[in-house]
């Protein structure tokens, strides 16, 4: 291994320090790639994977720390291209109504002269056939006619793909997300090719298998920061598994055993293709954990609309949603505090369609004390409140209404710890007095305080945790493919 | 055979113009001539060339209201200064095509909504519209003139025209790099931009060819009327946008097609002489105008639906 520390960097992020608001997202992480290396990095929600990629191709600029390319300090999306860094992300980053050799040249900015389009089209021809030989992808087709998959697999293909400077550096983010296993086979294959002729790839996966196999070297992230950084074949899958957790943080269980009533206030299959149903029994607060982007959020949202429907509100709503994303879909920026917190339960407040005023501000006056909104007015505008209150507001919409089942997409994202004590102290005494909490939540101190958790991997239930089997080693497992289960 | 999403997007709109035309060479035989299909397809042109302008600004996801005052202002300059001082004519109109460039850079850095941008612009167009010619008048240009009045042998100018815009649009739009690039800021700005190219400058570049394309539109259309006034395309805005969608276009998503988009204005301007010759009041004709829209965007949902099945299964 001593030879290849002696090789060139192509990347060097050291020290680096990123935050967003109150949330730190990188804490001095240090990140160095060298050629002909294939770097794996592993870790859990919110240790800053997507962060550290995106300081790395220069689309993000850190408050603090340096980045340099080939040992020349440098910065921005443009620097890093012409350094040979390229990025394959999660999320598919191609235009969806363009043709495939219109994708290349988007990519390519070196594709040009009269010949562009034959050009690009040889281009990405040669390398889908060298990356994934036999495949059936018509080139000449606009990419919103291929499948998910046939999308990567084209993404993947111009990234490595080059017209005068090859790629020095490919980013994968997740690659295989969408391809199958003889598919996600030939590509790791490729990348082993591609590190031996000298470039290097940093891989980014939730199947730990891949990264055992593939890369040369391991980086485990955590909190913003880089906990482990050792040659691949010093990790077996558990010992990878450990270093994302925390070591010894077990904290005492304030968890009273709750004996399950009756029967399920919900029960639900949501794949057709398992048996296993998420349940849920009154009371009682239901975690859904696992790597974000795996099909928890969808999973809430089948479950509202499956018994508040689609088309017409039901006269009593019997479930309550709470937003994750604020300003996408949590508050209505423009009202007033009062305004945003009564607007689930109107009917509740009005006599003959008409808003009674005494009993709205009647309802406001009560949250505001119960929950500790920090106003000195219920009817300043809502975007006078810190984001953290503004949260509150919306926690306290959904307890206003009469539901007895509160659905959560991650409402706690970046809101200060403060608040979020308060906030977990109100969820206890509701659930004690019957209220049933569905809570999708990215963060692990949260997901303990559930009574039951189910882990998601690959938008199915991977696992399901009861109560002192909710431990951080065994969420991990079940998030990440070949895992050790419990 | 296997189709491509554009290809059967264009199917529609090629259709419908077939249905429309033969509609109206079944009821008024005489149509079917040189003269006739000139007359038809007149006003065409410069719609046709107000709706490429559309199809510019809306391939980058915005929409410009102010089409058919700006239309009408370079319809004004053309019948005023071009006519007697051509290069100061030609001055105002290069800086007009600048002032779209601007404005596509302000809408891209402030992060203001087009529609807001270009619905206040439209009352800054209209008033120098009004202010350069009061009252209808002026006079265009003899080599305008000359233009959309010539008769080239067998096919009507109207038709050479449209030929022309939608091909040379074509090259422009779908086949150059430029055109490419513009159209991935629709389709995935995000993308784009981690590629490395200047939004910005791409934004600007769609603007000022879309002024561009807006400016000939004025320019055709005094050609056609031979004078001018304040108000005489406001109706551009709409039927711009219309012929864009008729023609397969989105509104979001860069998904545009120049030819389509000629058809559509085709099939526009075609749909109120089918209506005259069914002899329906004029005062019925702008629903039913908009009822032969609403069909037509119909049976492009269902051929969506359809398609999404197939893919489905």
């Amino acid at each position: 291994m001593n030879e290849i520390a002696h090789e060139q960097e192509v990347v060097a992020a050291r020290g680096v320090k990123v935050a967003f608001g109150a949330v730190r997202a990188l804490d001095g992480a240090d990140l160095v790639i060298r050629a002909g290396e294939c770097v794996g990095l592993v870790g859990h929600n919110g240790a800053g994977k997507s962060t550290i990629v995106n300081v790395i191709n220069g689309g993000l600029t850190p408050h603090e720390g340096t980045i340099s390319y080939g040992g020349e300090v440098a910065q921005g999306i443009t620097a890093s291209r012409a350094h040979g860094v390229r990025c394959v992300f999660q999320e598919l980053s191609l235009c969806p109504n363009l043709t495939v050799a219109e994708n290349a040249r988007v990519m390519h900015s070196d594709l040009t002269g009269t010949g562009w389009r034959k050009q690009a089209l040889a281009l990405v021809k040669q390398q889908l056939s060298d990356i994934f030989p036999g495949h059936t992808i018509d080139c000449e087709s606009v990419v919103e006619d291929l499948t998910i998959a046939e999308r990567q697999m084209v993404e993947i293909a111009i990234s490595f793909g080059a017209v005068a400077d090859r790629p020095r550096l490919v980013i994968l983010d997740e690659p295989t997300s969408s391809l199958d296993a003889g598919l996600a086979g030939q590509l790791m294959a490729y990348v082993r090719r591609f590190v031996e002729a000298g470039g290097s790839v940093l891989l980014i996966s939730h199947i730990l298998g891949e990264i055992l196999s593939t890369s040369n070297r391991i980086v485990v992230m955590k909190d913003g920061k880089v906990v482990a950084d050792k040659p691949a074949s010093q990790f077996q899958t558990r010992s990878l598994v450990e270093a994302m957790g925390s070591v010894v943080r077990e904290q005492g269980s304030d968890r009273t055993a709750r004996v399950r009533t009756g029967d399920a206030v919900l029960s639900k299959q949501l794949n057709p293709r398992s048996d296993s149903r998420l349940e849920a029994y009154a009371g009682e607060i239901v975690g859904l954990a696992g790597l974000g982007g795996h099909g928890q959020t969808e999973a809430l949202l089948e479950i509202y609309l499956s018994a508040n429907g689609n088309w017409w509100p039901t006269r009593e709503p019997k479930m309550a949603f709470v937003a994750g994303d604020r300003g996408l879909n949590g508050t209505f920026s423009l009202w007033s505090i009062l305004k945003n917190l009564s607007v689930s339960s109107l009917k509740a407040l009005s006599s003959r369609s008409m808003i009674s005023d005494g009993r709205e501000a009647e309802v406001g006056d009560r949250w505001r004390k119960r929950i500790e909104i920090r106003t000195p007015d219920m009817d300043n505008p809502i975007l006078s409140l810190s984001g953290g209150n503004q949260q509150k507001v919306l926690f306290a919409r959904a307890l206003v209404t009469t539901s007895k089942i509160v659905l959560m997409d991650d409402p706690m994202r970046g809101v200060d710890i403060g608040t979020k004590q308060e906030v977990y102290e109100i969820l206890r005494s509701e659930a004690s007095a019957g209220r049933t909490f569905i809570w999708y939540s990215t963060e692990m101190d949260e997901i303990r305080l559930c009574d039951r958790v189910y882990v998601f991997r690959d938008g199915a239930i991977a696992a399901e945790l009861v109560g002192e089997e909710i431990t951080e080693a065994n969420v991990l497992a079940a998030s990440f493919a070949g895992g050790v289960a419990v | 055979m296997k189709l491509s999403s554009g290809a059967i997007r264009l199917v529609i709109p090629a259709a419908s113009l077939a249905v429309l035309l033969a509609a109206v060479f079944y009821m008024q035989p005489r149509a079917m001539s040189y003269t006739g299909l000139n007359l038809l397809f007149n006003l065409a042109v410069p719609i046709a060339l107000a709706t490429i302008a559309q199809m510019l600004i809306m391939s980058v996801n915005d929409l410009d209201l102010s089409m058919g005052t700006f239309v009408s202002f370079t319809a004004c300059v053309t019948a005023t200064f071009l006519q007697s001082s051509p290069a100061i004519g030609i001055l105002i109109l290069a800086g007009a095509i600048a002032a779209y460039a601007a404005l596509g850079v302000i809408i891209h850095v402030r992060q203001l909504p087009s529609i807001v941008v270009t619905l206040g612009m439209s009352f800054v167009w209209g008033g120098l519209a009004v202010l350069l010619l009061p009252s209808p008048g002026g006079a265009a240009p003899g080599w305008v003139r000359w233009i959309m009045t010539a008769k080239p042998p067998l096919v009507p100018v109207a038709i050479v025209a449209s030929v022309i815009i939608a091909a040379s649009t074509h090259l422009l739009v779908m086949r150059s790099s430029l055109g490419v690039l513009i159209r991935g800021v629709g389709g995935n700005q995000r993308s784009v931009e981690r590629a490395g190219w200047s939004i910005v400058w791409l934004r600007a570049a769609a603007y000022a060819m879309a002024g561009f394309f807006a400016v000939l539109a004025g320019i055709a259309l005094v050609g056609l009327t031979t004078s001018a006034d304040a108000n005489i395309a406001l109706r551009y805005t709409l039927l711009s946008i219309a012929g864009v969608i008729l023609g397969g276009g989105e509104f979001v998503g860069g998904r545009v097609s120049p030819i389509g988009a000629v058809i559509g204005a085709l099939t526009l301007t075609l749909a109120g002489s089918f209506l005259s010759f069914m002899r329906i009041s004029p005062d019925w004709q702008i629903g039913a105008q908009g009822a032969i829209l609403i069909v037509v965007l119909a049976l492009r949902l269902f051929l969506n639906r359809l398609e999404k099945r197939e893919k489905n299964r």
